[in-house]
């Protein structure tokens, strides 16, 4: 499978994931799942400024995603699949499996939400919700960098 | 002209804190640079934070890459408000120029600016 990382971002395209991970990964296109911005072509054209030419930007619905996810995997190239939820992320899974492990990257402070790490804060439903999405056989852990350690679901608690 | 016009410095960590600082530092003029950092920011508390920062206007934004979380916050709110011109790249000498040059509009005072900044990076 070419897809080496599925993160889920609250910022979607930045330097984290074009440099931090792309670069290591040598990744050669980045999906970014999220049904507002597949709506939008000026969003679009905004994310593609942030990354470099040689680092092709696939956009798409969870819908589409899913009918396309076979696609990405077939692909030669080293892909991440980022969505700015965790919704977004669990439908893309429960959608298009298998996907063997998701990276919390980014879930900033917001109502209702408790600091878990300082770069992940989560409500106790959005907690349950990634426990269910590793019951159902996909680990998932907290990395902002690969150059940091992965943090288990279970230290977020 | 735009003697109101202020410089609106967005960054990630303590960048731009620091800049203006130094800034003021170097050219004794304060009130004139308000710093924005995006940490522990999502895309709209940044915004927020610029919004807030630029207050009625007009405004220059400074970005320091000209991409990522901080870049795209500043596009936003260069799309939804008029006056409000964006210069990436951010540095020292055009921060400095730019506190000594607001009587222009904040069009002309961006581009004054980033051909500060432009000119200001050499090798010897």
């Amino acid at each position: 499978m070419s897809l080496v990382l599925h993160r889920i971002d609250d910022r979607l395209i930045h330097g984290q994931v074009v440099i931090g991970w792309g670069r290591p990964l040598d990744v050669g296109f980045i999906a970014l799942v999220d049904d507002q911005v597949a709506g939008s072509d000026w969003e679009q054209d905004l994310y593609r400024m942030g990354v470099p030419p040689e680092v092709e930007v696939f956009f798409a619905s969870v819908i589409d995603a899913a009918r396309l996810a076979p696609e990405w995997r077939a692909d030669p190239r080293s892909g991440i699949v980022l969505t700015a939820d965790i919704a977004t992320m669990v439908a893309f899974r429960q959608k298009a499996p298998p996907v063997e492990e998701v990276n919390l990257g980014g879930l900033h402070h917001k109502p209702g939400r408790s600091l878990r790490l300082p770069y992940v804060y989560l409500t106790d439903d959005e907690y349950r919700s990634l426990e269910a999405l590793q019951a159902s056989g996909t680990r998932v852990t907290a990395q902002d960098l690969p150059t940091t350690a992965a943090v288990p679901l279970e230290a977020l608690a | 002209m735009s003697e109101g016009l202020r410089g609106v410095v967005v960054s990630h960590g303590g960048l731009a804190a620091a800049m203006v600082q130094a800034v003021e530092q170097i050219s004794g003029v304060t009130g004139v640079l308000f710093p924005v950092s995006n940490t522990g920011c999502d895309p709209e508390s940044i915004e927020r934070r610029l919004a807030e920062a630029v207050g009625e206007g007009p405004a220059v934004v400074f970005v320091d890459l000209p991409s990522g979380s901080c870049f795209f916050a500043a596009m936003r709110a260069h799309k939804s408000q008029t006056e409000l011109p964006v210069v990436t790249g951010v540095n020292l000498p055009m921060l400095v120029d730019f506190v000594f040059h607001r009587g222009a509009t904040a069009e002309e005072a961006a581009r004054r600016a980033a051909a500060k900044g432009g000119e200001a990076i050499r090798t010897r």
